[in-house]
């Protein structure tokens, strides 16, 4: 028996140096500021599982748009459907499956579009339409309010370009922006 | 990546007339990053509790209070994730991937549950993991399950931990988290499969003790390890046993051993110690035939990675095996990679799936390979006593000792 408790000792010592060994090396390259997923708008191809892969019944993904780059067009191929019966805001006009873009006048022949964030389903179909035809404002990203950051994330797991990564915390958003792909 | 211009097919508009003032996105903050502080804090604070509940007040009633603590905490609180289950993924991913930096939060998980126990035995599947916490409350009614059934799916969490590591180490994705049971319940929403499972997994254990704990998770195959070399683990009773045996009744997951009857507790008979020999010899065939059949698997285990799937998807499209195109390899072919460039990627990854099915089948061989010498020994228990890999520190058999019972009369409960 004592030869057992002895063995089991020395088991021990050598896991825990392990374990140490183990833990002091990861912790080198470990980090300490958390991570967060976020979609790459400009690897986006707009496919539409973002919509449909996340843990979540409504997902996290939402559509944002960067005002700064909207040209406000009249027919935004983001908010319409290809060939419209009218440029107006009937539903039967409208590309968005929720309704969940607001179209508002400015000035003639301004129109600006913004997301009802909660009616979005992050489809992507009027970002494919704003970005094929139009000057892409229209761009997927993780809203963090919804995001469970889990572990691995279902839909970066299921996107075709790869374009869902972690990214740190303290800058959550890969919005677009003015100077365009880094 | 060159920089791009942004699409202006549209200029935006100045705004002459009305000076309407552009909105801005809204960006709502992620978690803050203290809370995942907290969480570290949280778990030490719930395993030192666990470890005095179980070790020192020797009292079911708090354990199974702490236990619902944490499933609330950890599990539909904080969605299940992260856990110390899926963390030994992302330490394989850490050490295999170096462009990979663990964050700090899911060492701690990985790392604090086994060094407690390598101290004081599995406390933290007793009150600590959610996952556990929601089978032993189901628990109604167990069966005694067959002891070859029992060994032989007990297995089960050796090849599981086996492969989730193949996976997270070749960058093929983390199986643990995808095919978890329980969280898609913690997080009341998910795919339809996946909580169907999880719903039988706790109808199974309201009859099977801790199904998932026992025969598939794969940190429980470490803590055991750990825990059977630890140091002041859960014993049923630190008076003398009377062998009455109510303990082995009492716990539901086949974790106590039996007192080897008088009559046995003899010297190896020449059969047994021809046996045991059999057995030893049996090990290097069964290592070998892991390693071979590892091998094997390693073409198909690789299809779980998206560039070998890539791979195979633009070959058999350009071969017109298949008809249409995915969007995968739409978007590959958008970008004008040369398709020679993602298969030789492809091959590369195909050997090191192979070699890693190669290793895991070994590891396979051994685990199976010693559990076979370990059935052939004959083991010689002078008293009931848990069993140092399969206890998870449930405190269930202390209140059904009677020796228990009688010193708690004495001593207000507390042990010294």
């Amino acid at each position: 028996m004592k030869r057992r408790v002895f063995f089991g000792g020395l088991a021990r010592v050598a896991a825990v140096l392990g374990l140490g060994g183990l833990a002091g090396r990861l912790a080198q390259s470990a980090q300490a500021a958390h991570t967060v997923w976020q979609i790459d708008p400009w690897k986006c191809t707009s496919c539409g599982k973002c919509a449909t892969e996340c843990v979540l019944e409504l997902s996290a993904v939402k559509c944002v748009q960067f005002y700064d780059i909207c040209g406000y067009c009249d027919f935004c191929t983001g908010y319409f459907e290809p060939q419209p019966n009218k440029l107006n805001t009937g539903a039967e006009n409208q590309l968005c499956p929720t309704g969940a873009i607001v179209r508002k006048f400015i000035e003639d022949p301004y129109y600006e579009y913004s997301i009802n964030e909660p009616l979005c389903v992050g489809c992507a179909k009027c970002v494919k339409g704003c970005t094929l035809f139009g000057n892409g404002s229209f761009h997927l990203q993780i809203r963090h309010d919804r995001c469970l950051n889990c572990n691995e994330c279902s839909i970066a797991k299921a996107c075709p370009v790869q374009a869902i990564s972690r990214v740190p915390a303290g800058k959550p958003y890969l919005f677009k922006t003015l100077e365009g792909r880094k | 990546m060159t920089a791009a211009p942004i699409n202006q097919r549209f200029p935006p508009p100045q705004f002459t007339e009305t000076g309407h003032q552009l909105p801005h996105m809204t960006a709502p903050p992620p978690r803050a990053g203290a809370l995942d502080y907290l969480d570290i804090v949280v778990l030490c604070i719930c395993l030192a509790l666990a470890t005095w509940l179980v070790l020192r007040r020797r009292a079911r009633r708090e354990v199974v209070l702490l236990s619902l603590f944490s499933l609330l905490y950890f599990g539909f609180w904080r969605n299940g994730c992260v856990c110390a289950i899926g963390s030994i993924q992302n330490l394989t991913q850490a050490l295999f991937d170096s462009t990979y930096a663990v964050p700090v939060t899911v060492l701690a998980f990985g790392v604090l549950p086994l060094v407690f126990a390598l101290f004081f035995g599995r406390v933290f599947c007793a009150a600590v993991c959610p996952h556990g916490a929601f089978q032993d409350v189901m628990l109604l009614k167990p069966v005694r399950l067959p002891v070859w059934l029992e060994h032989g799916l007990r297995l089960l969490a050796y090849v599981y931990l086996g492969l989730a590591v193949v996976f997270a180490a070749t960058g093929g994705g983390y199986i643990i988290c995808r095919f978890d049971p329980f969280v898609q319940i913690f997080r009341l929403t998910g795919s339809l499969t996946m909580i169907l499972t999880g719903v039988i997994f706790l109808l199974l254990s309201m009859f099977i003790g801790r199904p998932y704990c026992r025969f598939l998770c794969p940190y429980g195959v470490l803590l055991g390890l750990a825990g059977s070399v630890s140091r002041w683990r859960a014993r049923i009773t630190p008076d003398k046993c009377t062998q009455c045996r109510r303990c082995q009744d009492a716990c539901p997951f086949n974790a106590i051993n039996k007192v080897t009857p008088k009559a046995q507790q003899i010297d190896p008979t020449p059969e047994d110690k021809r046996r045991l020999a059999i057995r030893c010899a049996l090990l290097p065939l069964v290592i070998v035939s892991g390693l071979w059949l590892g091998g094997l698997s390693g073409d198909s285990l690789a299809k779980a990675h998206p560039t070998v799937a890539l791979a195979e998807r633009v070959h058999l499209e350009d071969a017109g095996a298949v008809p249409g195109a995915t969007d995968a390899s739409v978007a590959f072919r958008a970008e004008g990679t040369a398709p020679e460039k993602l298969f030789a990627e492809a091959h590369a990854l195909v050997a090191r799936y192979v070699l890693a099915g190669r290793l895991c089948g070994v590891w396979v061989g051994l685990v199976v390979g010693l559990k076979l010498i370990a059935l052939a020994w004959r083991p010689r228990r002078p008293e009931y006593e848990t069993d140092a890999v399969r206890c998870v520190a449930c405190a269930r058999c202390f209140d059904f000792c009677p020796q228990e019972h009688k010193r708690r009369q004495g001593k207000n409960g507390v042990l010294d």
